[in-house]
């Protein structure tokens, strides 16, 4: 790495870990929910990104995981570093479920994508009437103080919440960077590219699939129990809904799906531009409720029709460009 | 549990699905054959009842009458977004098709709230909230008068697909890509005739759906659900399929309601689509990719 | 984008500064920045004259999404209350608005955004899981919350500091409710046998089955058995099913938790199935007085009954919001928006009240202001506002609330009732 690519990075590092001094409590919030957005999207990357999976259902895994740790939190007062492995396990357990049905039985591309929304709002529906977990009512989880930093109970100032998931946003990068130089990555690729072709190869598909499944609804678990001890609240109807699967796969599609920093990028962007818009608006004295959402939409579909990749890679792409054309 | 109850429950489902069908028709047209993921269904289904409502409140058109005039307008809008639009993410992967209809989605289910606001609107025509009685059963009136329009509406459209020129090439497209080209089908037009027929069909379902249920902009989404269900059920490809998928929905969702807690029973359809995806992919009249 | 957020960065000098203010747009008076100063400057900030600082609330509300039309008809309440409350404490109120979008993450990052802008105060959400976001970070920034409508009693069970409601949580509202019916068939004479339950399966609903569930065998004014429990999905488009079953109880009368587009598809089912039950008595939900319900159904929507927290018809400070409601909406009736644009102007004015005593803006002083609010003069109906412990107001009381020719109507209590209430209703047969 060359001495000024090292020292552009330090500078990133040291800006991260300053932000909550300088930035203010507005900007925390945002920059918590950001990173947390770019570790849920990490994690569905790595389903769709790297082994070519696309799951519109994948809030299923975060809700299973928020859930999971926030039942144990809630009724037995087990903190969250216990409460992550089982809620881990529990995603991990569904997503065998869900992908070894799925994988056996031969089902791919849309069929797939629409089975994992079956699942999500089956799951939400039967929530719903699950009362020992809160039932449509919801399940608070009880929020002792907000001072000091509690990490056992993980209890404490929105700092903390935003160290935290800036660890997380970073370690599922460096996972799943990881894992994309690793055999496993390899095999994903291929199947991505062209399954039939993997399979001749001798690549066991059905295997490394069910892995990419797995490790991801594993990664997406661990965001849900974040979720859970950052909100505090749980409602089925908000945690499985459509809308928050799509929540997560907005970050990676538009940042550019299968590379490794586009969730970074991507939800980066879009949280920035979705409270833009809403500024742009109140500076305006614009009112209608609506506007927000149309100018954003219109956004959307600017990035996907003039971006097919992504924003990240339009960004590398003209980075290189621009250095390149320095350099000859 | 009373016969008559469950027969009148289940007549109501019946008149429900063949609404969903017609709905699903649409849908299973587009997919079918265009092979693209139409997220904003639901969204063009509200739009279009939307225009039914303004159509009362302004002219104190009847739904039912104002079916025609929405279906031609929402073929040629159709026609203008696949053009436009859907046409150049035809060879793009699913999860952008999914992005571009999702992003649209979201313009139109918004631009619809900015216009009309947030209230829930329908046509009180005269006859809504008539009832036959024929025996044991109790016919909801404006319930017969959609089903028996989108009946025929979808009989349209198998009539269309079936007999006339374009009819057959757009089912040559969808069955055999390859050998359309090489006979020299007009692809594209077909395609973009095959979005407009879709959205047709979807507006003529808003249309006689503002007859049972009040439009809000926030509606959209479960339809386009609902529209997929049945869809994969029916079989994707077979428009008789996707009518019959909308029987079974709208029956099995009656009665699993009568049966079971009503609150639960969304479950059903999509517990019908979980098993229909694993264990018989193709649907019920579909053929194996 | 960057610039937004560099200009977000560069207001903050601590985290904890509640009050820190966008440089320019908004303020009219040199006087406000000694004012946000915590503490150092309290005898300071005593001096001035309230007149001259102005309160700046900011409003969450869900203006769009899944409950824009609540979150709009909430915020006419928030937009009448500063030329009201100008009259009436000679207090001068600032309305920051903000839309939660329905949505729990907006909700929060909204609620800090108004915090950084200056909001002295909050006040929000009506949905119980997006205003236990904005409780959070407003305990968390010291900014008090005053809670407009939600229901959830949990929200007051956190040993939060800063947040207050003025709104009855779901238990008592089902107390109240039940007890209204009570009331009600004491002083109609009807004896029904047996009720068929219906309720909507989400928070509210569910929340209200299980107080039903809980109170109602230990309720002796109320005789009647319930035969049959059904809860159906709040975004069902279909209700044939569940209204059939009902009628095929045969009970006497209908007791339903619903919420406003599920009423309407339920009294037009019912109607369809030509079932006619004593009455529709809803023990404590939103839906059968509002506008669209009665617009929708016409003469349909005669006669039933909603028993909710409501205003005093007969209260000074109902008139006084009704003249002004009115003046800003002129093609509107308060009496469509009661509950929404009540409780949501009595939190404004509870605001108000505190900064007249506290003399002040700084959040601490307000806080323990509204901590010690009395208002006897109020607009919704029950026991002057005053905050427990908890930060909860008890004894919020409730009407039932009866469509009567086309207007909901206040039938009871009969202290300030407008009309006698009708039960059964004239098209039942036996």
């Amino acid at each position: 790495m060359s001495p000024k690519r090292a020292g552009a990075l330090a500078l990133a590092a040291l800006g991260l870990l300053v932000f909550p001094e300088l930035g203010g409590a507005y900007a925390v919030s945002l920059a918590t929910l950001i990173l947390y957005l770019a570790t849920a999207g990490q994690a569905w990357n790595l389903m769709m990104g790297f082994a070519g999976q696309l799951s519109l259902g994948h809030s299923l895994y975060v809700g299973i995981g928020a859930y999971s740790a926030g039942a144990l939190f809630f009724h037995f007062g087990i903190g969250p570093w216990l409460g992550v492995w089982v809620a881990v396990a529990c995603s991990m357990a569904v997503a065998l479920l869900i992908g070894g049905l799925a994988f056996r039985f031969g089902v791919s591309g849309v069929y797939f994508a629409l089975l994992t929304i079956a699942f999500a709002e089956f799951t939400r529906i039967a929530f719903d009437h699950i009362d020992w977990l809160g039932g449509p009512g919801g399940m608070f989880l009880e929020v002792a103080q907000r001072d000091r930093w509690d990490l056992a109970h993980f209890r404490g100032p929105p700092s903390m919440y935003y160290y935290a998931a800036l660890a997380l946003a970073l370690g599922t990068l460096w996972l799943c960077a990881r894992l994309s130089r690793s055999r496993a990555g390899y095999y994903w690729r291929a199947i991505r590219e062209d399954e039939p072709a993997a399979q001749a190869l001798g690549i066991d598909t059905f295997r490394w699939k069910l892995l990419a499944v797995l490790v991801s609804s594993a990664l997406s678990a661990i965001s849900g129990v974040f979720l859970a001890f950052y909100q505090n609240n749980l409602f089925p109807e908000q945690v499985f809904h459509v809308s928050r699967s799509i929540e997560i796969l907005l970050g990676p599609v538009i940042g550019g799906v299968g590379t490794l920093l586009g969730p970074i990028v991507g939800s980066l962007v879009l949280t920035l531009l979705s409270d833009g818009v809403s500024e742009l608006l109140a500076a305006l004295g614009w009112e209608l409720p609506g506007t927000k959402q149309v100018l954003y939409g219109l956004a959307l579909l600017g990035v996907v029709v003039f971006l097919p990749n992504g924003i990240w890679p339009a960004l590398h792409a003209a980075w290189q460009r621009h250095s390149g054309a320095r350099s000859a | 549990m009373p016969a008559e109850l469950i027969l009148n429950v289940a007549l109501s489902g019946v008149l429900t699905g063949l609404v969903y069908g017609l709905m699903a028709l649409g849908l299973s047209v587009i997919f079918g054959v265009v092979r693209v993921v139409n997220f904003a269904h639901g969204e063009l289904m509200t739009l279009a009842m939307y225009g039914a409502v303004a159509a009362f409140q302004r002219f104190g058109l009847d739904p039912l009458l104002s079916v025609p005039a929405l279906a031609v307008g929402f073929f040629g809008l159709g026609y203008l977004l696949q053009v436009t639009l859907v046409q150049r993410f035809v060879t793009r992967p699913e999860h952008a098709q999914f992005l571009l209809l999702l992003s649209v989605a979201v313009i139109l289910a918004n631009a619809q709230l900015m216009l009309f606001g947030p209230d829930a609107r329908n046509a009180s025509v005269d006859y809504a909230l008539d009832s036959l009685e024929l025996g044991p059963l109790l016919l909801d009136l404006p319930r017969l008068y959609a089903g028996g329009v989108a009946l025929c509406a979808s009989l349209s459209m198998f009539a269309f697909f079936r007999f006339s020129r374009s009819g057959k090439a757009i089912r040559a497209c969808a069955d055999n890509y390859r050998g359309a080209q090489v006979v020299g089908l007009p692809i594209r037009r077909l395609y973009a005739l095959t979005f407009g027929l879709g959205c047709a069909c979807v507006a003529v379902a808003g249309g006689v759906l503002t007859l049972l249920v009040d439009v809000t902009p926030a509606l959209g989404p479960a339809y386009t659900l609902l529209g997929f269900v049945i869809v994969i059920v029916g079989g994707l490809g077979s428009m008789l399929g996707a009518l019959l998928g909308g029987l079974l929905v709208g029956v099995s969702e009656a009665l699993a309601g009568l049966f079971f807690t009503p609150s639960a029973k969304s479950m059903v359809s999509f517990g019908l689509l979980i098993l229909v995806l694993l264990l018989r992919p193709q649907g019920l009249l579909g053929r194996r990719a | 984008m960057l610039a937004k957020a560099g200009r977000a960065l560069a207001q903050q000098p601590g985290a904890q500064q509640p009050g820190a203010q966008q440089p320019g747009a908004q303020q009219p008076g040199a006087q406000q920045p000694a004012a946000q100063q915590p503490a150092a400057s309290g005898p300071a900030a005593a001096g001035q004259a309230s007149g001259k600082i102005r309160l700046k609330v900011g409003v969450l509300l869900p203006r769009s999404g899944l409950q824009g039309f609540v979150g709009q008809s909430c915020q006419k309440g928030a937009d009448l209350a500063p030329a009201v409350l100008r009259e009436l404490l000679g207090v001068d109120v600032e309305l920051m608005n903000a839309d939660t979008e329905s949505n729990v993450d907006t909700a929060r990052t909204r609620a800090e955004r108004l915090i950084q802008e200056g909001a002295h105060v909050l006040v929000g959400a009506f949905d119980s899981g997006q205003t236990a976001a904005i409780a959070q970070v407003a305990e968390q920034r010291g900014v008090p919350l005053i809670v407009n409508i939600a229901a959830a009693p949990q929200i007051t069970e956190q040993g939060y500091r800063f947040v207050f409601r003025n709104f009855q949580t779901a238990p008592e509202i089902v107390r109240n409710g039940l007890s209204l019916i009570g009331e009600l068939l004491q002083s109609s004479g009807a004896q029904p046998q047996t009720a068929v339950f219906m309720h909507v399966n989400d928070t509210f609903g569910q929340a209200m089955a299980g107080g039903i569930k809980g109170t109602l065998p230990t309720l002796t004014s109320l005789p009647f058995k319930l035969v049959d429990t059904i809860s159906y999905d709040p975004a069902a488009k279909d209700l044939t099913v569940e209204v059939a079953r009902a009628k095929a109880t045969k009970a006497d009368f209908l007791l339903l938790v619903c919420r406003l587009n599920d009423a309407i598809l339920l009294r037009r089912e019912m109607v369809k199935q030509r079932w006619q039950p004593m009455g529709v008595v809803s023990p404590g939900s939103p839906g059968m007085y509002e506008q669209q319900f009665i617009q929708a159904l016409g003469k349909h929507a005669e006669h039933c009954v909603s028993n909710v927290p409501w205003y005093n018809p007969k209260a000074e400070l109902t008139h006084r919001v009704e003249q002004a409601f009115l003046r800003q909406n002129p093609q509107d009736r308060l009496v469509f928006h009661g509950l929404n644009v009540g409780f949501t102007f009595e939190a404004v004015l509870i605001a108000a009240d505190a900064f007249q005593r506290a003399k002040s803006v700084e959040p601490r002083a307000l806080a323990e202001a509204i901590r010690q609010t009395n208002i006897a003069s109020k607009m919704m109906l029950g026991a002057p506002i005053k905050f427990n412990a908890k930060g909860q107001v008890e004894g919020i009381g409730s009407a039932c609330v009866q469509n009567l020719n086309q207007v909901p109507t206040v039938v009871l209590p009969a202290a300030v009732a407008q009309a006698k209430p009708v039960f059964p209703v004239p098209g039942y047969k036996a």
